[in-house]
């Protein structure tokens, strides 16, 4: 059997004039947990529902676990366990009742799916709520039941849709936790907004926008290609340091002449000037070595009287924003209050 | 197979769990208990004849309680995105549909025995136009449970799903022979007769198997689950 799980070649799909997908292709290994991101509507859905059997796409084929969706569409939808957005569950069954029934669905039978059944109650963790009528269940437990029917099976292949959504931040990290676990053995592909969960969960990323592919690596090489690190620099507005003494000086001291100089800088722009104090955010270009030394240097230089030098290193968040909205990451994003004006270059 | 047992059982069960198979059940036994009796009495013959009638007129609206959620409750709720991406195919889906709301009629159905066996008690009963009533209650049913589903494979909400079927049922259950009784005779009358589904039970409620009658509800069943086959499957490539 060979080692690719799924292969998609030019899928798309458009619903009247409106392209949810164009042309996507990719091929996804054992054992790979691929992260799907992109803004909402951006086609993530689309291409999960299309690897599942649910819809047809409009152009381009896929193989599933060796199965062409075309041909052999119930040998995809066997090899494939498969989460929903929103975990759609018969609300009024018993949860042991449910994964019975998913179990028979699944071609299980008799000692086996009792068996099955047991064990994946116990692997996702709902033994407390197995009498439990789904409706009666927390967000998180309900999430517990949809990847227990997707895991039912031993599928190779597992896709879920925002599994992490709507769940608080400790339900999150369990789900988290399992879906790791289970990826182990598995190739899995989720899909969500939280890109904090992409950097902690998957090995890849595939960035969907507007129904293209605009990304697809490790999330460390996306961080890489996407820029190097950011440096700011606060430093006091009208005064200069002269012969080790503080002086009152008229103007801001021209903090892009002095480190837009510098060797392996790339852009240099201010982000504040209030209170006195004025904070600029120097670009770096990729693969430079730690620059703090020579803008500590060339600011002493220029007279200017630091009084911050933080190190910003790019985020995932950041290679989002970029791809996806062709710019940047608003400034003081924490503190909206504060909010800069929007930034001029990047 | 397999499939289709297993979707049309988890349906049925699930009607125990809302109040609809209750009502249902409630209506048809009630109201054709009450008005069967009450003719029966009157009329003073041992026959059962007239209760077919009234489960006919009944069923106009029991039949798209029963089939209003089977597919747009799915749809709604999205359970149906995990139901067609198991390795069934979308007929099994749209049999196991099919038969469980059939079978919770058949219950019902069966429920309604009693009547039968209670005037038997009164007076010397005619058992075979009871069973040929019967086949033709069932063939009936089928065919409206059919032409329900239908309404619910191409609807997203129940209740739009509920008056499509209810409008197209009363028509062909209520008004049509309402309107071949009112003009008795003339190529009118017979041509309503022949779309009559009171018109086809009733000739099966007399003792008579005619197969008009047979191959009637029995092609509506067929044309009901092949375009309820077409709506799901369309699904995909909208």
């Amino acid at each position: 059997m060979s080692d690719v799980m799924i292969e998609a070649h030019g899928l798309g799909k458009s619903y009247g004039s409106f392209v949810a997908l164009k042309n996507a292709s990719f091929e996804l290994r054992r054992g790979e947990i691929l992260g799907l991101l992109g803004p909402n509507g951006a086609g993530k859905s689309t291409t999960m529902k299309i690897l599942t059997c649910f819809i047809a796409p409009s152009t381009g084929t896929a193989k599933v676990n060796g199965c062409d969706i075309w041909e052999d569409s119930i040998g995809a939808r066997a090899a494939i366990g498969y989460l929903p957005e929103s975990t759609p569950l018969y609300q009024e069954m018993l949860v042991k009742e449910y994964l019975d029934w998913v179990a028979a669905m699944r071609g299980l039978s008799g000692e086996k799916a009792e068996r099955r059944v047991l064990e994946v109650v116990e692997e996702v963790g709902l033994e407390p709520k197995i009498a439990a009528t789904i409706k009666e269940l927390s967000k998180g437990f309900k999430q517990r039941v949809g990847l227990a029917q997707a895991l039912i099976h031993e599928p190779p292949i597992l896709i879920l849709d925002e599994p992490m959504s709507g769940l608080d931040p400790n339900q999150a990290a369990e789900i988290r936790e399992l879906i790791r676990r289970i990826g182990e053995e598995r190739t899995v592909i989720l899909s969500t907004h939280n890109l904090d969960e992409v950097q902690k969960t998957c090995q890849r990323v595939l960035i969907i926008h507007e129904g293209r592919i605009v990304a697809d690596d490790t999330p460390e090489a996306l961080i890489a290609t996407s820029g190097g690190p950011r440096y700011r620099v606060t430093f006091l507005d009208g005064r200069r340091l002269e012969a080790g003494s503080l002086r009152d000086a008229k103007g801001a001291p021209d903090a892009r002449a002095a480190f837009g100089k510098l060797a392996g800088v790339d852009a240099v722009r201010e982000l504040s000037n209030k209170d006195g104090e004025i904070k600029v955010e120097i670009t770096a270009t990729a693969k430079v070595s730690d620059l703090r030394p020579e803008i500590f240097q060339a600011a002493v230089e220029a007279g200017m009287v630091v009084v911050g030098l933080e190190t910003k290193t790019q985020n995932l968040d950041q290679v989002f924003r970029d791809l996806t909205t062709g710019e940047p990451e608003p400034e003081e994003r924490r503190r909206p209050k504060r909010r800069a004006p929007a930034p001029e270059e990047e | 197979m397999q499939n289709v047992f297993n979707i049309a059982w988890r349906q049925f069960r699930s009607y125990f769990n809302g109040p609809v198979a209750y009502i249902v059940a409630i209506i048809m036994l009630g109201v054709v208990g009450f008005m069967f009796w009450t003719f029966f009495f009157l009329q003073g013959r041992a026959t059962v004849h007239e209760m077919f009638n009234w489960m006919g007129y009944v069923m106009v609206i029991a039949a798209p309680a029963i089939t209003m959620g089977l597919i747009a409750e799915e749809k709604a709720s999205g359970t149906i995105e995990i139901l067609l991406t198991m390795p069934v195919k979308e007929s099994e889906v749209i049999l196991g549909k099919f038969f469980g709301a059939f079978g919770l009629y058949l219950v019902i159905v069966l429920l309604t025995f009693v009547n039968p066996l209670a005037v038997s008690q009164f007076g010397q009963l005619d058992w075979g136009p009871v069973m040929t009533g019967y086949l033709g209650l069932v063939l009936e049913g089928s065919a409206m449970i059919a032409i329900g589903l239908v309404a619910s494979s191409t609807q997203s909400n129940q209740l739009v799903a509920f008056f499509i079927s209810l409008f197209l049922l009363a028509f062909v259950g209520w008004l049509v022979p309402a309107a071949a009784r009112f003009l008795a005779t003339g190529w009118l009358a017979s041509a309503l007769e022949t779309i009559s589904f009171t018109h086809h039970l009733e000739s099966m409620a007399r003792g008579v198997i005619d197969t008009r009658d047979v191959l009637f509800f029995v092609s509506l069943t067929i044309a009901g689950l092949v375009l309820s086959f077409q709506a799901v499957e369309s699904r995909r490539w909208s």
